[in-house]
């Protein structure tokens, strides 16, 4: 076998299979987006846009991965660097801290669901302290706010540990020697998270808030059980067109929005982490 | 004035003890070196007065200031890694800074001091780059530009020529032995090169399995071993060991012949250094085994009274494996060792 080819050859399998399950299917929804049945046309933009409801979702999205993904970030930051300092027990903590990453997002608003709905753990816990008379519907149209707070505690409740995983392997790689030569030369353990850890961090950090931020702009089924239509957003309203409406060309021009919204961040993600040539570990 | 004093420090990991009741103190400017083989204790003992390990019992004084009980930041020390330890996310001249900013110094003070340092260790044209378009030379010496900056009292330096070449490791040696004198800086240094500890110390701390076991110039730990372990770990060769048996007041017979020794009555061993014998009419006879001509000399090993025995000879000498020799030592570099405690006895 040639040495040269080898590799070629090696990665065949696996472009072939995302030619033929992503790129082909990503093709056909562009098409779809772009084509009316006769020719190109920006209708199905001009249409989703233009609705009433696109710039509410689109506010409820940006706002929702603004408030959730920071949030994350400080926890897992957090949480990997208090696991990287235990001596034992580091295995067991890190797998009870990603259980939730085994449940699928539907079930987690579900279970949240079943803290904040009218007969849900909180309204017994509250009326069984006295705090109320009769058990109230946090999950109305009354209380905007309220369901805002109940679909983000989920998205962080669920979703923190992927970006901790990352963050532990990532704070492995930062050689011990940095930590002493700081602590040294008169960094106090602030100092160094700010100085050492983070700088050293930005290609795990890279990772994790790309990876992040675009399952933020994906959010569905978490808000599809805590919200309803009451907060509606992108993804909602993607699988509204496709599955209520019947109208697949506007489906498909969403997907298409949220894909370059994604896209957007995501160079913005890469950029303001970037690390110079020569600066690496 | 920054005099260490290092007060029955004892070091142990779970059940292992890395060191026994240190007891060392380091004069105010002077270069300590402490010599060991790996796993001694020499790294944990720097570590310790740096901070960055917390003794299990005695003191660290430095300056008349006790010291154990602070964080690294407090204690005045400056330290050199033995990977350098250059922070790849920071240019040269914030890793010469770094200690500065620490402090809060102004800027201005920062960059004056950055950049004499800088100029002292030859690196001022690589003050933009950053560590991973050095050299490891180059990285060894942002490093001790960095040390350097702070202005400490102490500086520690922990094998820090161990990573580079050869050719490279002579030339930093020097230089760090100039660029320390002018500092006016106590120095520690850890090495397992004897040759290195020789050429930098103004003393010489040998450690052996957690304790020292000679604390004195490099002159005297080469002329006058304390142990025979030091003996035999410092000289390239080491020190020729032979058995010896008593003949009367202070009398002593070695492989046949008589020497003047100790009037201990204990057991004793003769030591000589292989460079302090020559041929002559009468002396040890010596069964040639192994020529190696190293230029300037000859290093014969041979057999005298069934123990291997090496000599340093002058190079036009003709000597081939087989040859009987009679090899006369200077009887004044000849040492004696008591056999039951390896103490160097007179």
């Amino acid at each position: 076998m040639n040495a040269r080819l080898l590799p070629y050859i090696l990665i065949l399998p696996v472009t072939l299979f995302l030619c033929l399950f992503f790129l082909y299917p990503f093709l056909l929804v562009a098409k779809q987006a772009f084509n009316n049945g006769s020719g190109f046309t920006l209708e199905n933009f001009q249409e989703v846009v233009g609705y009433w409801k696109f710039p509410i979702s689109l506010k409820n999205t940006l706002l929702l991965a603004a408030a959730v993904v920071p949030v994350q970030l400080a926890l897992a930051l957090l949480m990997a660097t208090m696991v990287n300092k235990m001596q034992k027990g580091r295995d067991l903590i890190l797998y009870v801290w990603t259980i939730p990453l085994g449940i699928s997002d539907l079930a987690a608003g579900i279970i949240w669901l079943a803290i904040f709905e009218q007969s849900g753990f909180l309204n017994s816990m509250m009326s069984g302290l006295g705090m109320i008379d009769r058990p109230m519907n946090f999950l109305s149209y009354q209380h905007p706010g309220i369901v805002f707070l109940a679909i983000a505690l989920a998205e962080i409740w669920r979703a923190t540990a992927i970006m901790l995983v990352i963050l532990v392997a990532g704070i492995g790689l930062i050689p011990k020697e940095y930590y002493e030569a700081a602590e040294v030369f008169g960094a106090s353990p602030w100092k160094r998270f700010w100085r050492i850890t983070l700088p050293l961090l930005r290609p795990s950090l890279q990772t994790a808030l790309v990876l992040r931020v675009i399952l933020a702009f994906e959010i569905f089924a978490v808000v599809a059980a805590l919200g309803g239509t009451l907060f509606p957003v992108l993804m909602g309203e993607t699988y509204a067109y496709q599955f209520d409406l019947l109208n697949s060309g506007a489906a498909a021009a969403m997907a298409l929005i949220i894909l370059a919204i994604s896209i957007g961040f995501t160079l913005i993600i890469l950029r303001a982490l970037r690390v110079p040539k020569g600066a690496q570990i | 004035m920054a005099e260490i004093q290092i007060k029955n420090v004892a070091k142990r990991f779970g059940s292992y003890q890395a060191l026994h009741d240190i007891n060392l103190t380091i004069a105010d400017q002077e270069f300590m070196v402490l010599l060991g083989a790996s796993g001694c204790g020499k790294s944990t003992l720097l570590r310790i007065i740096a901070g960055l390990e917390t003794q299990t019992e005695g003191e660290v004084w430095i300056g008349g200031r006790r010291i154990d009980h602070l964080p690294p930041r407090e204690r005045g020390i400056a330290m050199v890694f033995q990977n350098y330890a250059v922070f790849p996310h920071l240019t040269v001249f914030e890793n010469i800074g770094f200690g500065l900013r620490m402090q809060k110094l102004p800027n201005d003070e920062v960059k004056r001091r950055v950049e004499r340092t800088a100029e002292l260790m030859h690196i001022e044209q690589l003050l933009g780059r950053y560590s991973g378009e050095l050299s490891g030379g180059q990285r060894q010496r942002v490093a001790v530009a960095r040390a350097l900056a702070m202005e400490p009292d102490v500086i520690l330096m922990d094998e820090p020529l161990s990573n580079l070449d050869a050719l490279l490791r002579l030339e930093m040696r020097a230089e760090l032995k100039g660029v320390l004198a002018e500092s006016n800086t106590t120095a520690i240094y850890v090495t397992h090169d004897q040759v290195e500890a020789m050429s930098l110390a103004d003393r010489i701390s040998v450690m052996h399995e957690g304790r020292i076991v000679q604390a004195a110039t490099p002159v005297e730990v080469y002329r006058n071993p304390a142990e025979r372990f030091v003996a035999g770990f410092i000289g390239n060769p080491p020190m020729n060991f032979l058995p010896a048996a008593s003949a009367d007041g202070g009398k002593w017979q070695v492989a046949g012949e008589i020497y003047d020794g100790p009037a201990a009555a204990n057991g004793v061993e003769f030591a000589i250094r292989p460079e302090d014998i020559a041929p002559a009419d009468t002396g040890l006879p010596a069964k040639v085994r192994l020529v190696e001509p190293l230029g300037a000399h000859l290093l014969v090993t041979c057999d005298v009274d069934g123990t291997m025995f090496r000599a340093i000879l002058e190079s036009d000498l003709q000597v081939k494996p087989g040859d009987m020799l009679k090899l006369a030592p200077q009887t004044d570099r000849i040492r004696w060792f008591d056999s039951s405690t390896s103490l160097a006895v007179a």
